[in-house]
């Protein structure tokens, strides 16, 4: 038997596991990694800030469904990943982050660059190592990736000091992964879905609300399959948007806080709702008392700690997403068709998407939403769309309208700024013929980007689209709204030249300061082989609207 | 309405998993009344025994959140079922001549043991469930007790 060093352990295992790209930054603990990884064909992407490449594994396994992967130093390599790992499992995406930690004797001696990055990210990683002995190595790296891509997906850490990825062992694939304390249930239970089958015969309103979890099991042809045959209307949380077509007439748009009219109603007024791979956050139900409060709820999740935490439900369904709509959708073709005939709701839907359907007004001064309708129009809804976080997220959300999933690649649960440009570079990594397009704010572009130079380097053409309107904007409208505009500290007083800023970087910069110009630098810009930032001087005071008010129930919207 | 509930968490025996749990309950704002860990008959199997308090709603999220951590084989809700459960108490009592015969008296009727005896003091050995410890202690409380060591609850089902 060959005998391996812990670092040729790692990358082989890493093929192995079928990875064909890492996201990384070397470092002093690393070396030897990094001296390994020269001799494979392992891709590697060489980020700019170990923040970056996080971001970008995450988007990059949102876009293949493949478990992202990074590899950083110890000490402040691995706290800069933190953010990264927390963003991945608030919105339960799997990747692997390995870091570099001091040699197994010097740790717990305050060594050069050492911290306790599993005490660390405990509480923001799915699950998380520490390898003393590199004859667990393998078993180990086997491990982490099946418990980030199963059940409900995460970020697993592992931390591996620099004297386990010089040992030698010998090297032997290791069995198939059993753990007597893991055992996601992906089938569900039958009567549960029996039951949802008989609500549904009853059910005079019914509304399905689905989430995340649909993109992650990649159920949305199931999902089809139950609203187009039961005619059954979908509103999607942000995270599930391109679950279901967003140009389908059953589609209502998103709900919660910046959720369209006719989805908050139709929550507000429904007497059954099928909730699919969602957790019921806050930004969604606004004040709990009174989300769906006519209706039976069935929820299906994978995670059982996601059923009954905010939202009582009165059939709770543990199972994969994507296998229960299957056997649902098998056992309502069992069944009498015209049993769910419900023409009265959908003719209410509809009236409510005629008289209140979601506005804006383009004068003389470019509108964000304008800049983002266009960008709709000129790439038919086929871009993928990465964001940053704020008003430009809820702009896309809004006005992009997202038809497939792994489309919209936005930090859902924890609203990371500066999520939206190394998701871009990760997103073109794996789809390098697909146009991606990165819808930024002023605010948030600057927090990662730096890896505007990764880009560049790698010949990676993704497209910045800068809403400028000189404000961190999202903050600056509950100021204006909920703070007698007091804007305290959300002005940006000074912003770079966006346009030199992407020539310092060796990109291309465009600017649009009139609403005639937006269409001309859009199609420029996505014509472009380059990267490109496109700055777009918006309107400085524009808010998202609709908007429920923090505490507020759903049903009580600003409307402008 | 809120409960005392005695769980017994088995784990993985393995650094790190105690750490696991502890954050998780202090990440989400659950209380921790009392906690008891050891290694149970299988060696790389650990036994926790926590008592926490909730209502059912809590509790339900209690036992799926710690069921999700990797590292637990199996969450055991004791509480309305049937179940032994002891706790170890050392105390150091007070213990003048005119009360000696008295705590004596106190500590026998409570079948615990005198382990050590000083000039002024007893120190007194009790174990029992903890409404049995309560009570004990109510009635030491007057000779003024110096010092208290508890274990905590463990639990078993009968």
């Amino acid at each position: 038997m060959s005998k391996l060093t812990g670092a040729q352990i790692l990358l082989r295992m890493l093929k192995e596991e079928g990875v064909d790209t890492i996201f990384g930054y070397p470092g002093g603990v690393v070396l030897d990694i990094y001296d390994e990884l020269a001799r494979t064909d392992l891709n590697h992407i060489l980020v700019r800030h170990e923040q970056g490449a996080v971001h970008a594994a995450d988007a990059y396994a949102r876009v293949t469904g493949k478990v992202g992967v990074c590899l950083v130093t110890s000490g402040p390599g691995a706290t800069n990943t933190v953010t990264g790992l927390a963003t991945a499992n608030c919105d339960s995406i799997p990747i692997v982050v390995i870091t570099g930690q001091v040699p197994t004797r010097l740790i717990g001696n305050d060594a050069f660059q050492e911290v306790d990055i599993v005490g660390i990210t405990r509480p923001c990683t799915k699950h998380n190592y520490l390898v003393k002995d590199v004859k667990d190595l393998a078993k180990t790296i086997k491990e982490a990736f099946h418990i980030a891509r199963s059940g409900r997906p995460g970020p697993v850490l592992i931390d591996l000091p620099k004297d386990v990825s010089i040992a030698k062992t010998s090297f032997k694939l290791p069995d198939d992964i059993a753990l007597r304390s893991y055992n996601p249930t992906y089938v569900p239970n039958r009567k549960q879905l029996q039951k949802v089958v008989e609500l549904l015969k009853k059910a005079k309103k019914p509304l399905i609300f689905s989430g995340g979890g649909v993109i992650l099991s990649r159920a949305h042809k199931e999902l089809d399959e139950l609203a187009k045959r039961n005619k059954i209307p979908v509103t999607s949380t942000l995270m599930g948007l391109g679950g279901f077509s967003g140009t389908d007439l059953l589609w209502l748009g998103m709900p919660g806080m910046h959720g369209t009219y006719r989805a908050n109603m139709s929550i507000s007024e429904c007497d059954l709702m099928i909730a699919v791979g969602v957790r019921f956050d806050d930004r969604v139900t606004g004040k709990t008392d009174e989300f769906a409060p006519h209706a039976k709820i069935v929820q299906i999740d994978i995670d059982p700690t996601s059923i009954q935490k905010n939202i009582q439900v009165q059939v709770p369904v543990v199972g994969d997403c994507k296998i229960s709509l299957e056997l649902l959708n098998q056992m309502i073709a069992q069944e009498d068709m015209d049993a769910f005939e419900h023409h009265l709701w959908l003719d209410q839907i509809d009236n409510w998407r005629k008289t209140t359907p979601q506005v804006y007004d383009q004068k003389d001064v470019i509108k964000p939403q304008y800049v983002i309708e266009k960008l709709f129009e000129l790439t038919k809804g086929e871009a993928i769309i990465t964001t940053e976080v704020g008003q430009n997220q809820m702009w896309a959300a809004q006005y992009y309208h997202f038809t497939k999933p792994g489309r919209f690649i936005s930090s859902g649960g924890l609203g990371t700024m500066g999520f939206g440009l190394p998701a871009a570079v990760g997103a073109q990594v794996a789809a390098p013929d697909k146009l991606v397009v990165d819808i930024a704010g002023d605010g948030s572009i600057q927090m990662n980007i730096q890896e505007m130079a990764t880009a560049v380097q790698y010949a990676l053409p993704v497209k910045v689209v800068i809403l400028n309107n000189g404000f961190l904007g999202m903050v600056r409208q509950w100021q204006q709204l909920f703070y007698d505009r007091c804007y305290s500290s959300t002005k940006l007083q000074h912003t770079p030249d966006f346009v030199k800023l992407a020539e310092a970087y060796g990109a291309v910069g465009l600017r649009a300061t009139k609403p005639e110009e937006v269409e001309k630098i859009l199609k420029k810009g996505i014509a472009c082989n380059n990267a490109v930032i496109m700055d777009f001087v918006v309107e400085p005071e524009e808010c998202v609207y609709p908007m429920v008010p923090a505490g507020a129930p759903i049903s009580k919207m600003l409307l402008v | 309405m809120t409960k005392k509930h005695i769980l017994s968490i088995l784990v993985d025996n393995e650094p790190g998993v105690l750490s696991r749990i502890a954050g998780l309950f202090s990440g989400r704002g659950y209380n921790i009344e009392s906690l008891c860990v050891a290694e149970t008959n299988e060696p790389l199997v650990s036994q926790i025994t926590m008592v926490t308090k909730g209502d059912s709603a809590i509790l339900e999220q209690i036992k799926k959140q710690v069921n999700k951590i990797i590292n637990v084989i199996k969450v055991a809700d004791l509480t309305d079922q049937k179940f032994v459960e002891r706790e170890l108490v050392l105390l150091k009592v007070n213990a003048k001549a005119e009360h000696r015969a008295e705590i004596l008296r106190i500590t026998d009727i409570f079948r615990g043991q005198i382990v050590d005896v000083g000039q002024e003091h007893f120190t007194i050995n009790i174990t029992g469930d903890s409404e049995k410890i309560t009570a004990i202690l109510t009635l030491l409380k007057p000779f003024g007790i110096r010092e208290i060591a508890r274990t905590g609850s463990i639990a078993m089902f009968r």
